[in-house]
This record gives C-alpha cells, structure tokens and sequence, in this order.
C-alpha cells in the first residue's frame, strides 16, 4: 500500500510543475495590463507606467519572473492580490469553505438522489420509472446549469418567495467564522434559527450545482447495476430463490459501487467548472467567481495562483479517489 | 463583533414587549461590489470608497450633502492668501477617533494627523509610503498634488497650512475627494509597533459617523453608529453592506425585503420599481458624460464640417432609447447639466439624414468607411457601448458611412484609443470626480491631456478653447469662471471634436420604510442621514 | 514519406477486400438496425435533423434579419401574450430584433461551434495518442504526463483562461473548448491503439513491410473508431454546451452574433422583465444539446454492443 502510494505521489510531481508552467505563462500572455486597468479613463504617463510596472515585479525577463515565482511558491508565498493587495492564499483560503461546503452538499444530494433512483431503475428495467427516472436524467445530463439557476431564482425566489435570492446566510445572524462553513458555524453559534437559514440559502445553488452530477450518478449506478445483476454469481443466487431485495442488497450493490464510487469522483473537476457558473449566478462567495472576477481584472497574481490551487486540488482530489478504489478492490493495487 | 451579536439577541428579547428602548435600527445596503479594501487613499473605485472614505473618514472639507459644494469637515473654517497659493485651515477640536479591539486612543484628532495624512502618500521616504508591497496613491498621482503641494506646515496643534506651488481653484475640491480622507497617526504608530501594519488597510479606524466592525469577503460588511460623531449622530444603529453583484438578484432583494437600498439598478427594471409599491425611487442626473470621440487629427475626420455632419446623423434619441431604457438624456455638452456653468444657450445639431448627407457631399466625402470602438465593459455612463456602436452603424449606413465596430480588451481599449493615428471613432466617457468643470474639460479636451498619458482621445487641440481652461484655473472667482466655461463650450460645439451622445440618468430604489437618503451628484452613497420607519 | 506498398504475393488479396466490403454494409445494416430499436435515439436524430435544416435554411425560414432593428418594437412579448406585436412570435429583444430570427440563427452557431471543436479534438487528439501508443517509450510518458497537467484543470475554467489569453470571440472559443477536449480523445486512441498492436492483424501487416504511418492510419485506426465516434458525440454536445456557457460569461461569441449563450448573457438584465428574451434561448440550448445526447445515446449501444446494457 505504500509503495502504491509513494508510485502515485512520484508520478504527480512532474504534472505538478507541469501545471506551474502552464499557469505561470498563461497569465504572462493574457493581453492586457493591470496598470492601465488601474489608470482607467484617465490615461496615464509613460514614466508612471513603468514606475507602476516596476513595482508589480512586471519588468523583469519572463524566465526570472518564473524562477521568482517557483522560488516564492516553495516558501508557501502565492504572491499578493493586485486589487485587494492582499496575499493570495489568504484570500483562498477565506473563500475556499464556501466552495466546499456547496460542492459537498451538491455532491451529497447527487448521491443521495442519483444512487437510490440508479438502483431503482435497474430493478424494475423498462417500467415507467425506469423510463421517466433515465429521460430525466439525460435531460439534467443535458441542462445548461447557467440558465437553470436563473429559472430556479424566478420560480423560488421569485414567484413563490421560498428562498432567499442570493448570500450564505439572513443578515439578521452575524457570529464569528470558526470554520468558515455556515452550516456548522451557525450551529456553533446557538443562535436560534441560524442553521436553518443557512440551510435555506444553500440549497437553491447547491441543487443547480447538484443537476449533472445527479444525473452522472444515476445513469452510470442504474448501468453498473445491470451489469453486475446480469453476472453469474447474482444469477446463482437468484436462481437459489433468494429474494430480490437480498440479491441486491448483498451481491449486485456493492460489487455495482466500485465504478459509482469512482464516477463520484471523477464529479469533482465538473463540480468546480459548475461552481464557476453557479456562483456567479447566485453571488456565492467563493472560489469560482474569485477566479471570473480576477480574469476580468487581469489581477495575474491571483489567477495565478488560483489557477495552480484549483488544479493542485483537483489532483489531490482524484489521488484519493484512486487510493480508495484500491481500498475496495485490492486486486487493482497489483496491477 | 460580539456587541452586535448581542443586540440582536437583545432586541429579538426585548420584541415580547418589555418597556426598553426601540430596538436597534439595521439598515442593510446592497452594494453592487467588494471594496478592495479600507484605506482610501490606495484606491480608486468608488464601491471602496463607499465603504471606507464616506462611513468610517472625514476630510478637511466636505462635499455639502446633495451637492458639489464645499462645506467644513475637520477644518472648522479656512483662508487662502491673496496669490492663491497658501491654504491655512483651523482644525476642529475634540473630535473623538473610533477604537476597536486593537487600539484605544488616547488624544483627540489634531494636526498630525492631516500631515500624516497626506505626507504618507506623497513622501516617498515616509515609512507608510510603501506599508503594503506594491500599494501607489492613484488620485493623489492622479490628481496632481505631488507637484502642486509644496508642503504641508503644522501652525500648531490645531491649525494646519497646505502651500501650493501654483494657484489652483479646484484645490478645495480636490482635497473634500475621498482619497485626502484624514488617518490618525496614533493608530499607525500602534501598529507599526505591534508589527501589523497591514491591518491599517483591514481594520479602519476613523473619525466618521460609522465604526468598522467586521468583513466577509465578498459578502458583508458591518458597521455600527459612532457614538462620539462630532457631527450630527446617525439615526440608525447599525449599518449592514450586503454585497450582490449581480442588478437583478439586488432588486430581488430589495423586494424580498432583505435589504433596505440599492444601486444601479438595470435600466430595463425601473418602470416596474416605480410601479411596485413598496418601493420608491430617487433619480437624479449623473454627473457624467458618453461620447463618441472622432480623431480629429486624421483626414476626413480633421474637418469640423465632416464631423458635424456625422454627429447630425447619428439619432442621439434613439441611443437613450435602446441602450439606456430611457435612464438618460441626450448631450449637447461635454459638461452634463447638473454641473455648474453649463451652458444651457447652447443648441444641439439637429437629426437630419437629409442635411447630413449633403454637407458630407460638399465636403467631398464620398463612400467613407470608418470604425467605431465599442469598449467591452459597462460602465455608469454607458450601458452598453456595443448596442451604441450598433446603432450608429446603422445611422451612418444611412448617410452612406459604412462602419466597422471593433473592440479589445478593456486595459488594451484604453491604451489603444490613446495611441497617436487611431484608426476610427471612440466610445468612451467619463464620470466627475469632485463637481469641478475643470475635471471635465481640462482632464478630456485640453492640449495638455491630447499627448502620451493624457484622456484626450479627439486629439482636439484648439488654442482659444485650452486657453479659456487655463485662465479659468487661475482664477478663484466662481461667476468669473462660469464666464470663460460657458465660452469654451461654444468653442467645442463648433468644433465638434465629439459627438456628445448622453448623460446617463442615475436610480437608486429603496424601500418605501427609507427616509432621509440624499443622493449624490458624484454618485457616492452616504447613510448617516437615512432612518427607517418601524 | 509514404507507406511501402503491400507486397504483391499476399494470397487472395482481391477476395479479402470483397467481403470486407460486404461486412461494412453488413455492419451498417446491423447499426441501423440497433440503432432504429432506440426510440430516444431517433427522437434525437429527428430533433437534430430538424436543426440541421433550420441552420441550412436559416435565410428561407426566418421572417426577419436576426440583427435588424425594430425601434418600435423593443421588448416585445411573444405573438400569444397581451402587448404581442404580429410579425414577432416569439417576440422581440431589448433593440427590437426578432427573437425566432435569432434562434433560428442561432442553430447555425450551435452547429458549426460542435462540428469545428470536434473536428480539432478530434484530429488532434487521434494524432497525439496514435504517436504515444504507437511508439511509447518515452514519447508516450512525455504525451501522457502533457495530457494529464491539461486534465487536472477544470475544463471550463481552462477554457475561460484560455479565451482570456487568446481574446474573447467564436473562433477563440472554440480552439480554446477544442483544446480542452483534445486529451480525452488522445488517451482513447492511446488505449485503443496499445490494446490492437499486440493482435495478430496488426503484426501480419507489420510481417508484410506496412510502415508505421499506413499501419496507425490504415490498419490500427479503423479498428478504434467506436469509442471515439461516441465520444465525439459526447464531445458534441458538451461542446454546445460549454461554448454557450463562455457566452454566456462574456468570452464567447461577442454581440451582436445571435449564438445562443450570448443571447442569455445580454438578456440577463432583463429577467424580471421579459421572461422570453431569458426562456427561450436557454430551451433551444436544452432542446439541441438533449437531442445530441439522445443520439449519442443510440450510437452508444449501437456501436459498441459490449457497452450495451439492455
């Protein structure tokens, strides 16, 4: 088990600065200039702009700039925000629970939802269920998520008021951030009616966020579950007379889990392109519409390094999905 | 932090009816985006200076509520000697700074703080100049104080004096700007001893009529009456900026109750503001101006007459119509009408295809192309530079102009309109930054500002017109400035360097419960005045 | 360089082709067939056929020019709805122009955005995983290890770097979305070729002289295709789909083009509004990339009967 870890973690380093390469230049050839984005309509002089460039480090060859960079990078220095002045990871970091929480409680209901309706339609193959549960979920595979959210926002929060339009929690709750997710922060807090709110503010994003996954899930369980239902073993043991709800629940379930567990995973890289339009929909506080925005601002540092933590993230992510299927199936560790 | 917690909890208590006090007044805002951060003089937008300069700072002059005049801050009165060149101003006593967790003053507001004030961002060798890597002082730059300050003498603890190099009229305006916002100096020693001077841009401490108490990035704001005010007190207890980017998910708000104000609605929503009634909204003009500038320096575009008889073609109305929803009025003047020594006298070309057709004809213009720049982004004074372009495409298919709308990025359209034998029109604008015509004209039409590093995108460079600016500027007597403005702008008619197209028309909706909210000529959004109704 | 010609003294060469010819159709015949008993699949095929159509003869069916302006007709509700204006059924965006012109139109972008990304993915990607499976080695770990840094970022978020990088517009989404794709196709071809080098096929031709080019090309590639023509479709659809979403986020297709995401873009302001400037290009999005997928669907089974699951 070590060495199949220790063989994972070598094979990551030469993506890992891969991807410092890739984030590092994309941003030197963005076109424009976050001086002149500074100077606005104003205009600004030759002398000022390169004592501004000057100061931003953005004189320097390109190669020096990387080196700077990497060298910063090893000493956990992301550089500094050239909007907010901030440092960068500080400012991930704040943001980076946001994100999280949406996506796990999207991640959660995709589950929850697309496992149980998966196994369903296997079972009763071919009958209404089947066929109403799989249209629907290739019309969520279909959904362009943008426009979905802005109809959820118009019919709940709209029409029927149910929900609040955007934000993480009512104004009226104000308490310390101790983890930075509001869930549990507002639970921690005892303030009466906090947890409910939060709640009530996150699942409008997190079923827009929760759509393709869902839809992911459930057709790839209720596929597993036929192949692993059509196997001789399940055959067997129906034939023996064992009664369906056994034969599912013992044999096809968790033999038909491994690829879902994997699909699950596989879900994170969607999840964070859907975070980048979810957020950006419902003004979440998060790390999806940090990037938008700073792409927009051409603030280099934080794409940047936001680039590079997102992908670092996404690595780390798929790493322990692998290490978890060589958990639950150990002959793969051998391969 | 915990003070607010409580009084919330408190005043949900106290609700059942105990013989307390009203409950604790919280006027949410929902502001249109995150403030880069809490010192003002760093910055530039106008959504950080809403939630630094005008709640938390004072100046030494201030912007009279409601308008561009200028009114005592923290200088209680001041001189100018008779050359124009000396400033004396007289500080007002026992103005309390706010503390915070981390600092407890102990003096009251005095001279050293103006001059730290202002030596910090014009003083290279002052230890603050730099107290975060990177941070300039954009408006100080921009405005020109390092060459016109010449120093900025203590007289004694209460009376500071500011000497210029040359007479500049628009200095007290300059200075009532959200960046000449007055720090404390003890707040900075406190932490530059304790090792976090960053905290300085994180953790505002200021003299104003609200205490900063918390930030979540990207999502909150909190502030809380001043008790100590030196002004008049605010009506409201607490202050909340929820931050919503997006205009229709604010006005959802809005309506959902969940905040008490917004800014900048769509333009395409305010008849149904004004129809809900619930809700109310102030409008007001804004200080601003759209136009399309030609470049004046390259033939045909070099001839007033071609350029008057496109700006005849354009249907200026129909812009207001389609692009601004009707938030908007047409431009005949660089300088909109709220500003003063605008001319209204002035008579704006009129539509006419048929006229303009003919004039391009006398001229000897015959099958013109050209392109207009449409910038990429919105911005207060324009909607929507591409659906402009579009429509004036297809006013000069009229007249026999084709166009071609080109864009770039928004850094690269700014740098790119500036370039000496721009190929094309540009759609750009400008919004006021302290009332004065000078920041208008000077800034955008000027000789002066048509070189490298300037704003004059015409490239109009017309002596008698730049000469008026500058004697105007030299001058302190406003009717005798009024005088030469109004003259410069008959100048710029006649020469049409641009096409004015409009002034866009500002809204700001709120809930029926809101009273006392004045608007701002130079947009900014100031609550120590609101109350809300129980 | 060109392949070397087979050798002549391959025993009944002329007879081989023959049947292979037959098998082809024989296939074909067999796919049709599978793919007919889908009713998804043909719904589909009937949807996007239509659109197909639609794109063609954009001109004939549209009442209007999707970008004149009607200046007195702004915001118009649709023909059925109170306020509707005759001429404008679905009626009318915040300048005036006609909304199904602009759908109509919009089909045309949508079409043209999946065929051109797929076609760069595509051709790309069978070139690049043809080399790292055929020549492994250190070529395949260099290939693989470029593939993997593209895949761990987020596709979209790539892509938006990439339109940044490159400059908002069509054409740079799509090569920035074709780019993004690419690595999936590559690690498919990849896969396919090292599974079909070892068989026997592939080392008769080799025995028989084929060069390297005729042999990935010729004799290793078609026997891959399956996988890759669904995810082609996939491809397809996320292509659709994606581009429409940097639209809709300002880096894709720029005002005053009718493609769908933009449309949804410049018609958020007015989502309180007027409903149908949101609603209906959001739906066309659905209909085409539901469609594509449904298709893709009956392709699936069709082709690869070892995937099939009924």
């Amino acid at each position: 088990m070590f060495r199949f870890l220790l063989g994972k973690l070598l094979y990551l380093v030469p993506t890992f600065l891969g991807i410092t390469i890739i984030a590092f230049s994309f941003v030197r050839v963005l076109p424009g200039d976050p001086v002149l984005l500074m100077a606005g309509e104003r205009g600004i002089t030759p002398e000022r702009h390169a004592e501004l460039s000057a100061q931003l480090g953005f004189d320097k060859p390109v190669w020096a700039q990387y080196f700077d960079f990497l060298g910063r990078l090893m000493q956990g220095d992301f550089g500094n925000s050239i909007v907010t002045k901030k440092p960068v990871l500080a400012e991930f970091l704040t943001l980076f629970p946001a994100t999280v929480e949406l996506g796990l409680v999207a991640i959660l209901i995709a589950t929850l939802v697309g496992v149980p309706v998966g196994v369903l339609a296997a079972i009763k193959r071919g009958s209404w269920f089947d066929q109403i549960s799989m249209t629907g979920a290739l019309v969520g595979f279909s959904m362009p998520i943008f426009w979905w959210g802005l109809l959820l926002i118009i019919f709940f929060s709209g029409i029927l008021q149910w929900t609040p339009v955007s934000g993480r929690i009512s104004l009226l709750y104000f308490f310390p951030q101790v983890t930075g997710f509001m869930l549990i922060d507002s639970l921690l807090s005892g303030q009466k009616g906090a947890f409910l709110s939060a709640a009530q503010h996150l699942i409008l994003p997190a079923v827009v966020l929760a759509t393709i996954p869902l839809a992911v899930i459930a057709r790839q369980t209720r596929s597993a579950m036929l192949e692993v239902m059509g196997e001789d073993y399940v055959r067997t043991a129906k034939a023996k007379g064992m009664p369906t709800r056994r034969v599912v629940g013992v044999h096809a379930l968790r033999n038909a889990m491994i690829p879902v567990i994997t699909t699950i995973g596989l879900q994170i890289g969607v999840l964070m392109a859907g975070a980048i339009l979810t957020e950006t929909i419902f003004s979440w506080p998060g790390i999806g519409k940090w990037m938008i925005d700073s792409i927009s601002r051409r603030d280099y540092p934080v794409v940047q390094s936001g680039l590079l933590l997102i992908a670092a993230l996404v690595m780390v992510v798929n790493l322990l999905v692998d290490l978890t299927y060589g958990l639950i199936n150990p002959r793969i560790r051998h391969k | 932090m915990n003070i607010l917690t409580r009084s919330l909890i408190a005043a949900s208590a106290i609700a059942l009816g105990a013989a307390v006090p009203a409950m604790a007044k919280t006027f949410v805002y929902c502001s249109e985006a995150s403030p880069e951060g809490f010192d003002p003089a760093p910055y530039t937008s106008g959504t950080t200076f809403d939630a630094s300069a005008h709640p938390v700072f004072n100046r030494l002059v201030e912007f009279k509520k409601g308008t561009t005049e200028i009114e005592p801050g923290l200088a209680e009165s001041w001189e100018i000697s008779a050359d124009g060149l000396e400033y004396t101003f007289h500080l007002r006593k026992g103005v309390k700074w706010q503390s915070n967790e981390k600092f407890t003053p102990t003096r009251d507001f005095n001279a050293d703080d103006v001059i730290f004030s202002f030596d910090r961002q014009g003083n290279k060798d002052n230890p603050w100049h730099q107290y975060i890597a990177g941070i300039t002082y954009e408006y100080y730059t921009s405005m020109e104080m390092p060459s016109l300050i010449k120093e900025v003498v203590k007289v004694d603890d209460n009376t500071v004096k500011i000497v210029l190099t040359r007479p500049e009229a628009p200095f007290l305006a300059d200075i009532a700007m959200s960046f000449a916002s007055i720090v404390s100096k003890e707040f900075a020693d406190a932490l530059e001893k304790a090792g976090t001077k960053e905290d300085f841009n994180n953790l505002p401490i200021g003299t104003g009529p609200f205490k900063f108490v918390a930030y979540q990035k990207d999502a909150v704001i909190r502030y809380q009456k001043n008790p100590d005010y030196w002004g008049e007190a605010p009506k409201i207890d607490d202050l909340v900026f929820a931050i919503t980017p997006d205009a229709a998910v604010r006005l959802q708000k809005l309506k959902a109750g969940e905040c008490h104000l917004m800014p900048y609605p769509a333009p395409a929503d305010v008849a149904a503001i004004k129809a809900d009634n619930n809700l109310k909204v102030d409008e007001q003009a804004g200080l601003n101006v759209a136009y399309l500038a030609y470049n004046t320096t390259v033939a045909p575009f070099d001839n007033p007459k071609v350029r008057k008889a496109l700006n005849m073609a354009m249907n200026k109305q129909a812009i207001i119509d389609a692009v601004f929803q009707g938030a908007g009025q047409v431009a005949k003047n660089p300088i909109p009408p709220t500003m003063w020594s605008y001319n209204d006298a002035i008579q704006d070309d009129p539509y006419d295809p048929e006229a303009a057709k003919k004039m391009l004809e006398e001229e000897g213009v015959k099958d013109l192309s050209m392109k207009v720049w449409a910038m990429p982004v919105q911005r207060p004074y324009m909607p929507n530079a591409r659906r402009t372009a579009e429509l004036i495409q297809e006013d000069f298919a009229k007249v026999g102009v084709k166009v071609e709308i080109v864009s770039y990025e928004w850094g690269e359209y700014l740098k790119k309109s500036m370039e000496a034998g721009r190929d094309g029109a540009v759609i750009l604008g400008w919004t006021g930054d302290n009332g004065d015509p000078d920041n208008f004209l000077s800034v955008l039409l000027s000789c002066a500002a048509a070189g490298e590093g300037g704003a004059n995108r015409a490239f109009w460079c017309n002596k008698d017109f730049s000469d008026l600016l500058a004697k105007a500027k030299q001058s302190s007597d406003v009717a005798e400035r009024t005088k030469l403005y109004e003259e410069a702008q008959v100048i710029f008619k006649d020469q049409a360097p641009w096409a004015t197209l409009g002034h866009s028309t500002q809204y700001v909706p709120m809930s029926n419960k809101v009273s006392g909210f004045v608007m701002s000529p130079l947009g900014d959004f100031t609550f120590e005045t609101v109350d809300i109704a129980e | 360089m060109t392949a070397a010609p087979a050798p002549q003294g391959v025993t009944a060469e002329p007879v081989v082709r023959l049947s292979d010819a037959a098998i082809r159709r024989r296939m074909l015949a067999d796919f049709w067939f599978h793919f007919r008993q889908n009713r998804g699949a043909v719904i589909g095929l009937v949807v996007f056929v239509l659109m197909v159509l639609a794109a063609v003869f954009a001109p004939l069916l549209a009442p209007h020019d999707p970008t004149q302006q009607f200046r007195d007709a702004l915001l118009a509700p649709p023909i059925w709805q109170e306020g509707g204006k005759p001429g404008f059924l679905l009626g009318t965006d915040a300048v005036g122009r006609d909304m199904l012109s602009r759908l109509i139109y919009g089909a045309q972008y949508s079409l043209f955005i999946g065929v051109v990304v797929v076609a760069i993915a595509l051709i790309g990607g069978i070139i690049i995983g043809l080399l790292a499976g055929f020549f492994g080695g250190w070529v395949d770990a260099v290939i693989m290890r470029v593939m993997d840094v593209v895949l761990a970022f987020p596709s979209l978020l790539l892509a938006l770097v990439l339109v940044a990088v490159l400059g908002p517009g069509l054409t740079n989404a799509m090569i920035a979305i074709a780019i993004v794709y690419q690595p999936h196709f590559a690690r498919l071809t990849r896969a396919a070729v090292m599974g079909e080098k070892a068989r026997e096929y592939v080392t008769a031709a080799k025995m028989a002289g084929a060069g390297p080019l005729r042999l990935m090309f010729k004799t290793i590639l078609p026997n891959c295709l399956a996988p890759l023509i669904v995810q082609a479709t996939l491809s397809f659809s996320s292509a659709v789909l994606d581009s429409a979403a940097l639209g809709f986020l300002g880096m894709g297709a720029q005002p005053p083009a009718s493609e769908w995401g933009t449309m949804l873009a410049e018609a958020r302001e007015f989502i309180l509004r007027a409903w149908w400037v949101v609603t209906f290009p959001g739906l066309a999005i659905l209909i085409s990339v539901l469609a594509i997928n449904l298709m893709g669907d009956g392709l699936r089974d069709a082709l690869d009967p070892k995937l099939k699951r009924s």
